[in-house]
C-alpha cells in the first residue's frame, strides 16, 4: 500500500484515493500534420516501460481531483518524489546514476556508508519539497 | 452580472422536499438517543450547498464582501461564522464549498455574480446533491476510525479541518467544525447506504439518531 504524498493537497494520503495514468511528462506534438505516422503513433500509443526510475502520472480522484507526478522506482516500487504539473523532476534515472559514480561511495537510507555499491539507495525526498 | 442562467431550485409553491434520509428513518428505523447513547447522529438536511470555483484572490474577496467569511488560507481548510450556520471549506486549489442555512443559497449565488460579474470562476448549486450529517459524542472519533480510512487523531485532525476521502467505501467530506462535533458531507445517492452502515457501526455506542 502506498503513502502518496499529495502536492495540492500538501500531505500524505492512502492509495486507496488515487489512480494512476500511465506515463508523465507526454507531449502533444506541435503540428500532427506535419508528423509522420510513426511519430504519431508512437505519441499515442507507446509508453515507457523502464526498469527502475520511472516518472508517472496520477490523480487524486477521491480528494482533491487534480492530476500530479510522481517518480516511482518500478523494481522497489519506493515512490521518489511527487510534483505539481507542470515541473520538472528533481530525480532522475541520469541525477541517480550521477550520484552513483561520484567517487562510487553512497550513504544507504539506514545512514551506513555503502562503499562501492551498485544498487544505490535512492535519497527519499517524498513530500519534503516546497 | 454575468450572463449565467441561474434559477432557485426552491420554489414558493406546495411542492413537497424532503430529506435525503427519509426514505431510510423509514425503512431502517431511527434508534433512540439514550443515557448509554455514546453517539448521537443527526441530519442538518436541506441546507444550501454551493460550490465555488476560481482564483483564490477574485473568489476571497467576494465571499468576504457578501458574505463575511474569508475562503481558508489553507488546503483542507474549514472556516465557519460565529453562529456555526455558515462554513466555506477549501476542496482543492480552485474549488471551495460553501454551506449556508437553506433556502439562502440562491440569494448568496445572485449576489455572489453580481459582485464577480466578468471574473472567471464558477458557482454550483449542489444543494439536492448531497446532505450533512452531524456526529457528536465521546465515540464519534471511534465510528470514524472504524470507517475511514484518514487519520482523525486530534493531533493530525484539529478542530478547522475538513479532507475528502474515502468513508466506508463511498466518497465522502469529513469535517470538525468544533471539538466534539464531527460533521459527514455525504453524496444524496449514498444516503441510504451511509445511514445504514452508520447505524451498524455505531451499533456498539448505542448509537442514537436525533430527528
Amino acid at each position: 500500500m502506498f503513502y502518496i504524498h499529495c502536492p495540492y493537497c500538501g500531505e500524505h494520503r492512502e492509495e486507496e484515493e488515487f489512480h494512476p495514468k500511465g506515463q508523465a511528462h507526454i507531449e502533444r506534438p506541435k503540428d500532427p500534420e506535419a508528423c509522420s505516422d510513426e511519430e504519431w503513433g508512437d505519441y499515442l500509443f507507446f509508453r515507457d516501460n523502464p526498469r527502475g526510475v520511472h516518472h508517472e502520472l496520477w490523480v487524486h480522484a477521491v480528494g482533491c481531483r487534480k492530476f500530479f507526478n510522481v517518480t516511482r522506482h518500478t523494481v522497489t516500487y519506493e515512490i521518489l518524489e511527487t510534483y505539481k504539473m507542470g515541473e520538472q523532476p528533481r530525480i532522475t534515472a541520469e541525477s541517480l546514476a550521477s550520484q552513483q559514480t561520484q567517487g562510487n561511495v553512497q550513504v544507504a537510507s539506514g545512514g551506513q556508508q555503502t562503499v562501492g555499491a551498485t544498487n544505490a539507495a535512492a535519497p527519499s525526498v517524498k513530500g519534503e519539497q516546497v | 452580472m454575468s450572463n449565467a442562467a441561474t434559477f432557485d431550485t426552491r420554489t414558493d409553491g406546495a411542492i413537497p422536499v424532503e430529506s435525503s434520509l427519509a426514505y431510510s428513518y423509514h425503512r431502517s428505523g431511527t434508534p433512540r438517543v439514550g443515557p448509554q447513547s455514546r453517539v448521537i447522529l443527526r441530519e442538518r438536511a436541506l441546507l444550501g450547498h454551493l460550490i465555488l470555483r476560481g482564483g483564490a484572490i477574485v473568489l476571497d474577496e467576494a465571499v468576504r464582501e457578501v458574505l463575511g467569511l474569508g475562503l481558508p488560507g489553507q488546503p483542507q481548510g474549514l472556516v465557519v461564522d460565529a453562529s456555526g450556520e455558515r462554513s466555506v471549506q477549501w476542496l482543492s486549489p480552485d474549488e471551495w464549498l460553501v454551506i449556508v442555512p437553506g433556502g439562502e443559497e440562491f440569494e448568496l449565488e445572485t449576489r455572489l455574480r453580481e459582485r464577480l460579474a466578468d471574473a472567471h470562476y464558477a458557482i454550483s448549486d449542489v444543494s439536492g446533491g448531497q446532505t450533512l450529517l452531524e456526529l457528536s459524542g465521546e465515540a464519534a472519533r471511534e465510528l470514524l476510525m472504524k470507517s475511514a480510512i484518514y487519520d482523525v487523531h486530534p493531533s493530525h485532525f484539529p478542530v478547522g479541518k475538513g479532507v475528502t476521502t474515502v468513508f466506508a467505501k463511498a466518497t465522502a467530506i469529513i469535517r470538525r467544525p468544533s471539538e466534539e462535533r464531527w460533521e459527514l458531507v455525504i453524496r444524496r445517492s449514498f444516503a441510504d447506504y451511509l445511514y445504514r452502515w452508520l447505524l451498524d457501526a455505531g451499533a456498539e455506542y448505542a448509537i442514537g439518531v436525533e430527528k
